[in-house]
């Protein structure tokens, strides 16, 4: 069943057209995979999907609702779709337990005890239930990002957006943050996620697709797209990613 | 001359490591010492002009000058130390054992550049000291004369309660003004147009105007045109709200400039949690301002005490006010100088307390505790 659908989606920034129909469906349960050169306009696809940025022509329809039109209840919408960024995701003058809290409590309707049971169930989750009160200045990079995707999680999102998540972060702490991703995809959580984490993309992914001029030129599986790409560019982009040594 | 440039020596004889004498002391010493001597005598003769002038013979008065001249010779005391390690260092040297002379060099180096620093204080105080008793005092005589200081103390600190109240209602009233201003600004959209705009020229016409002739405006305009409500307000809510229309409209730069200082990502991040425009201003926006502006909001409400001293114009009786009465009476400016004093009091401590809770916001973010 079609859970996200992507139709024709035309986007550009002033006369800088970013996006040039884009079409793509996703599926409860699945995983996709968007990789690309820099500024091949990852990013804003899944900020129009969330309606960070509005589209110039074109839909996308979440659960079959179309969400980008005229008289959308944005917030309603944002609900369902939760997004992680690559940094300054969490909100410096909140604790983490705040951080997490705030949108259950102030849009979701959920009694204050409980939102803080919640959120002390996700970061036992996530192995950072000791950080319960800390701030974020005082977390590491990767803990942020954990718990970032923590607080997206607290709202039940049927669908989650990453955008380059571990982009900023020192190596070593990526393997954490991707192990949340990893056990999310487990437990059958609809996610679109733009990365360059190509061996992880190949692992989790049920789909990739490649993201050229803001177009996507080719999608399939991962054993397809990584081993067989049938495009030239994907060839092209794929042979300079193996060459930087990240596949 | 035998001085032989050390990375020339280097290059000859790569092994033998050539270390580099330390710089002499004995000058620098030699220097601190004469200075800090100077400054001390000239420190003491204008504290013996300024006892001779009061024309006290108050034994308290007398303890003090003698006191502070016997602190104006504590700059000799480093320079001294600076001349020992001056020798401790020929001797050193003398004996080749340059890395301890080194070391010492450093240590009376540091000692002199002490002194000297101490004994410019000295300079600058003895300066002071003797502008104010030049003219057979009169300068002392005319803006720091006791007994006038004594007479009008009373009179202007009650006064200055006026100024103290002023000043607290209207900061109150500005920090509310001048945030709603700054939203307003901030209104997206076509529907938030107009208040946009109207926002804007409320900025750009306050600023423009001299809050001293808004004071007058205020303070004459709204009662001679009988405005119901105004006209039958104290004077003193009349100053309130003519410091709160200026100071609104430098209080709303300030938070706009922290209101825009917050990154994108913060917005997106709380959008994408479903938080509406408002609610992430609210929320996530304004809070974090605030936090940032606090030091130049702070500097805007020194000047807004500062400005109180205009509202005399419009019939308060303020400190100013107050002791200008004095002083005309008495032909003499020591009653405004205790205002001066009483402002400078005032304002002091609250610039140390901002800077503390800058500093503490600062420590608790970073040690990650609630
Ligand atoms: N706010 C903006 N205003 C103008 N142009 C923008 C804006 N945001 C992005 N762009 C442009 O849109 C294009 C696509 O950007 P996008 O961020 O989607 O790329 P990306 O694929 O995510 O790249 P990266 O891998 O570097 O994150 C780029 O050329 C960029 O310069
Ligand atoms: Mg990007």
């Amino acid at each position: 069943m079609t859970f996200l659908q992507i139709r024709d989606v035309h986007k550009s920034y002033g006369t800088t057209p970013v996006l040039n129909g884009v079409s793509l469906e996703v599926a409860k349960h699945e995983v996709v995979c968007l990789i690309g050169a820099s500024g091949s306009g990852k990013s804003t696809l899944l900020r129009c999907i969330n309606a960070l940025e509005t589209i110039n022509s074109g839909e996308i329809l979440v659960n079959g609702d179309e969400v980008t039109g005229r008289g959308v209840d944005l917030n309603v919408l944002r609900r369902n779709v939760g997004m992680v960024f690559q940094s300054y995701n969490l909100f410096p003058h909140m604790s983490v337990l705040k951080n997490i809290t705030l949108a259950p409590t102030m849009i979701g309707g959920v009694p204050k005890a409980a939102a803080e049971e919640r959120a002390v169930e996700l970061l036992e989750k996530i192995g950072l239930k000791d950080k319960v009160g800390a701030f974020p200045d005082a977390l590491s990079g990767g803990q942020q990002q954990r718990v970032a995707i923590a607080r997206a999680m607290a709202m039940d999102p049927q669908v989650l957006l990453l955008d380059e998540i571990t982009a900023a972060l020192d190596p070593e702490l990526v393997g954490d943050v991707l192990e949340i991703i990893r056990e999310l995809a487990r437990g059958g959580l609809t996610m679109l996620l733009a990365t360059h984490e190509m061996g992880f993309a190949r692992e989790v992914a049920s789909q990739v697709c490649f993201l050229h001029q803001g177009r996507i030129l080719e999608r399939g599986t991962p054993e397809r797209i990584f081993e067989d790409p049938s495009e030239e560019r994907t060839q092209q982009f794929l042979s300079r990613v193996i060459k930087a040594g990240r596949l | 001359m035998s001085r032989v440039m050390p990375f020339r020596d280097t290059a000859a004889n790569p092994l033998k490591p050539v270390r580099s004498a330390p710089p002499p002391v004995v000058r620098l010493a030699v220097a601190a010492v004469l200075i800090s001597v100077v400054a001390a005598v000239c420190f003491g003769i204008a504290l013996r002009n300024l006892y001779v002038l009061t024309g006290a013979s108050n034994l308290v008065v007398l303890a003090v000058c003698v006191v502070a001249a016997l602190a104006g010779w504590i700059p000799l005391l480093p320079a001294l130390r600076a001349v020992t390690r001056a020798k401790e260092r020929t001797s050193l040297m003398r004996q080749d054992r340059i890395v301890e002379a080194r070391h010492t060099a450093a240590l009376g180096r540091e000692s002199a550049s002490t002194s000297l620093g101490y004994a410019a204080a000295v300079f600058v105080l003895a300066a002071l000291l003797a502008f104010a008793v030049t003219n057979d005092g009169a300068i002392a005589q005319t803006f720091l004369r006791g007994s006038f200081i004594a007479e009008a103390w009373e009179d202007v600190l009650k006064a200055f309660w006026v100024n103290v109240r002023v000043a607290i209602g209207a900061e109150i009233l500005v920090l509310i003004l001048g945030l709603a201003i700054a939203v307003m600004r901030m209104i997206p959209g076509p529907a938030g147009r107009p208040l946009r705009i109207l926002a804007t020229l409320y900025a750009d016409i306050f600023r423009a105007i001299p809050g001293i002739i808004v004071l007058y405006l205020v303070g004459f305009g709204l009662s001679l045109a009988e405005v119901p409500v105004f006209r039958d307000l104290p004077p003193i809510w009349l100053a309130i709200f003519a410091l709160t229309l200026t100071y609104s409209a430098y209080v709303a730069e300030v938070y706009r400039a922290g209101l825009e200082s917050i990154h994108p990502s913060q917005w997106a991040a709380a959008r994408s949690l479903g938080l509406s425009y408002p609610m992430t201003l609210r929320t996530v926006i304004i809070p974090q301002a605030i936090r940032r502006v606090m030091p130049p909001l702070l500097n805007d409400f020194i000047g807004l005490q500062k400005d109180t001293a205009l509202i005399g114009v419009m019939g308060v009786i303020d400190a100013f006010t107050q002791s200008r009465l004095v002083a005309s009476s008495v032909f003499n400016l020591s009653p405004v100088t205790v205002v001066a004093i009483i402002f400078v009091l005032a304002t002091i401590p609250q610039s140390r307390f901002v800077d503390r809770l800058v500093e503490r916001d600062q420590a608790r973010q970073r040690a990650g505790s609630s």
